[in-house]
């Protein structure tokens, strides 16, 4: 298949982010000028040592972040294609719920939710029943072999690895259009991580398009179709 | 296309509330204020020009420090202050055909009986401290047009089973109760006439941490169970960071940033948002 612009579900035209600190009046970079494309299906990685933009990239499209140039055009089923650094507040939670996740590899969660209630949420935000969302938590939780003790608990002290599993579990229960991976596999022993590589492939047969920012260049082999390599802000 | 977005049920528009008449120097140039003061004129600013829209169901934050104008501005909008200038549309009056702000005295009270709700800081602003707890919530319900006994009570049992008020402690005046409960009446009585539109102004400040986490808790609840829009003003962003999923950020009257919240905290534009977000603990 030859990839073409209607093909195109996210395309990255010269963004920039710097970040001013004002108390000590200095600009930090970001990333700069950085364009690439990503069509449908695909899963495009990111490599690069630490500190050299690449979550910066991933939190510009899911606007944690507000970029100050470039476009990030997306090719949303709800709007049509839409500048995410430009899209209303609105459109962006609407985004959120709907069509884009963000896995990272620090649970962000309210507080005193118990583990299955965090991923029930993410069911029940997509509009599903109660009974269908417990339903497929139990999937996805028995999925990554999370015990089953643990899923009434509050998840604050879990270990990095069963946190980060909670995580993937919560983003990728939604099968989202587009699916993005801040090092998914940062904490993960080697089994771990063969069940998020397999949860990968699962999403990718479905048509989950990816992004993804990995330390980690072993476990990309193989699963991703483009790979870009960052360094002091932009690619190689 | 716009059919996946929320509709609004809040707009704002400019609203200022000033202690003084202004003068030609701050009216055209703000930047002759002093912080949200006017030493040619001696006025003050406690809104400036402040604009926002509040969605269907969501939760919208208000932060910053005190004096920045966040608490005049719910009570503007609850008419407990008299905004100077400005316009305010609610979607289920009259269609948002009318600026809130300017209807007469008669139509802001049905608008208070039957379409906001504003829980306070001081319990003692939205209780009467010496009737019982069922008390104050019937009388809400009264205002809002409630005639039958019975119902009435039913009604005021069932929201304060929502707000967890045990059954015994229901007679009792608010007077007796402690902060958290006094709280959780305030909320059960807002709650009664089920509004479209809720204001909460530091409903958690003061109240001991385990408290404070079940008030949050059953804002959260009463958000995803009953779909009410909510503004949520406060000077910490760690409530603000759990319930709104949008924030605005005051200071000296002006709203001086607004963004998701998660961004907000992140990527906090501002230099006094950043000195903010680096406060938060």
């Amino acid at each position: 298949m030859t990839p073409g612009i209607e093909n195109r579900l996210l395309r990255i035209d010269h963004l920039s982010k710097e970040f001013t600190l004002h108390h000590l009046q200095r600009k930090i970079r970001g990333c700069e000028e950085i364009s690439f494309t990503v069509n449908h299906g695909e899963f495009v990685g990111i490599t690069g040592k630490s500190g050299s933009g690449k979550s910066t990239i991933l939190k510009s499209i899911y606007r944690t972040y507000l970029p100050q140039r470039g476009e990030i055009l997306y090719d949303s089923e709800a709007f049509g294609e839409i500048d995410l650094s430009k899209a209303s507040e609105q459109e962006i939670i609407y985004l959120r719920q709907y069509e884009i996740g963000y896995v990272s590899q620090f649970l962000r969660t309210m507080p005193r939710t118990t583990a299955k209630a965090i991923v029930e949420k993410a069911v029940l935000e997509m509009g599903h029943s109660q009974a269908v969302a417990e339903k497929e938590t139990a999937a996805i939780l028995s999925h990554f072999e999370l015990d089953e003790a643990l899923w009434d608990v509050y998840p604050q002290n879990f270990s990095g690895g069963e946190k980060l599993r909670l995580n993937v579990a919560a983003a990728m229960i939604k099968k989202p259009r587009l699916l993005l991976l801040d090092e998914p596999t940062a904490s993960l022993d080697e089994h771990n991580k063969a069940k998020v590589r397999e949860l990968i492939e699962k999403l990718k047969v479905d048509g989950t398009t990816m992004l993804g920012i990995f330390h980690d260049l072993e476990f990309m082999q193989g699963l991703v179709d483009k790979q870009f390599n960052m360094d002091q802000g932009g690619f190689i | 296309m716009s059919k996946a977005i929320q509709e609004k049920v809040l707009i704002v528009r400019n609203l200022t509330r000033q202690f003084g008449e202004g003068c030609e120097k701050c009216r055209s140039n703000p930047g002759t204020l002093e912080r949200n003061y006017c030493p040619h004129c001696q006025t003050i600013y406690a809104t400036r020009e402040v604009s926002f829209d509040l969605y269907r169901g969501e939760i919208l934050g208000i932060v910053g420090e005190s004096g920045s104008g966040k608490s005049t501005l719910v009570r503007t909008l609850y008419f407990d202050q008299e905004a100077t200038e400005g316009e305010a549309f609610l979607m289920d009056f009259e269609e948002g055909r009318e600026n809130i702000l300017k209807v007469s005295s008669q139509q802001k009270r049905y608008l208070r009986d039957y379409l906001l709700g504003m829980v306070y800081q001081n319990p003692f602003l939205g209780l009467k401290m010496k009737f019982s707890a069922l008390s104050n919530v019937a009388e809400k319900l009264i205002a809002a047009g409630g005639r039958h006994v019975g119902t009435m009570t039913d009604r005021a049992h069932e929201l304060l089973d929502v707000v967890t008020i045990e059954d015994y402690r229901r007679k009792d005046a608010p007077e007796n109760f402690s902060g958290g409960m006094q709280q959780r009446v305030q909320i059960a009585k807002a709650l009664s006439n089920n509004p479209p539109v809720l204001f909460l102004d530091e409903v958690t400040t003061g109240l001991d941490l385990s408290v404070q986490a079940n008030v949050l808790d059953l804002i959260k609840e009463i958000q995803r169970n009953l779909g009410i829009s909510m503004v949520i003003v406060s000077h910490d962003l760690g409530v603000i960071r759990m319930l709104a999923d949008r924030t605005l950020v005051m200071l000296d009257g002006r709203v001086i940033e607004a963004g998701l919240t998660d961004q907000i905290l992140e990527d906090p534009q501002h230099p006094y948002t950043q000195k903010l977000v680096q406060s938060l603990l």
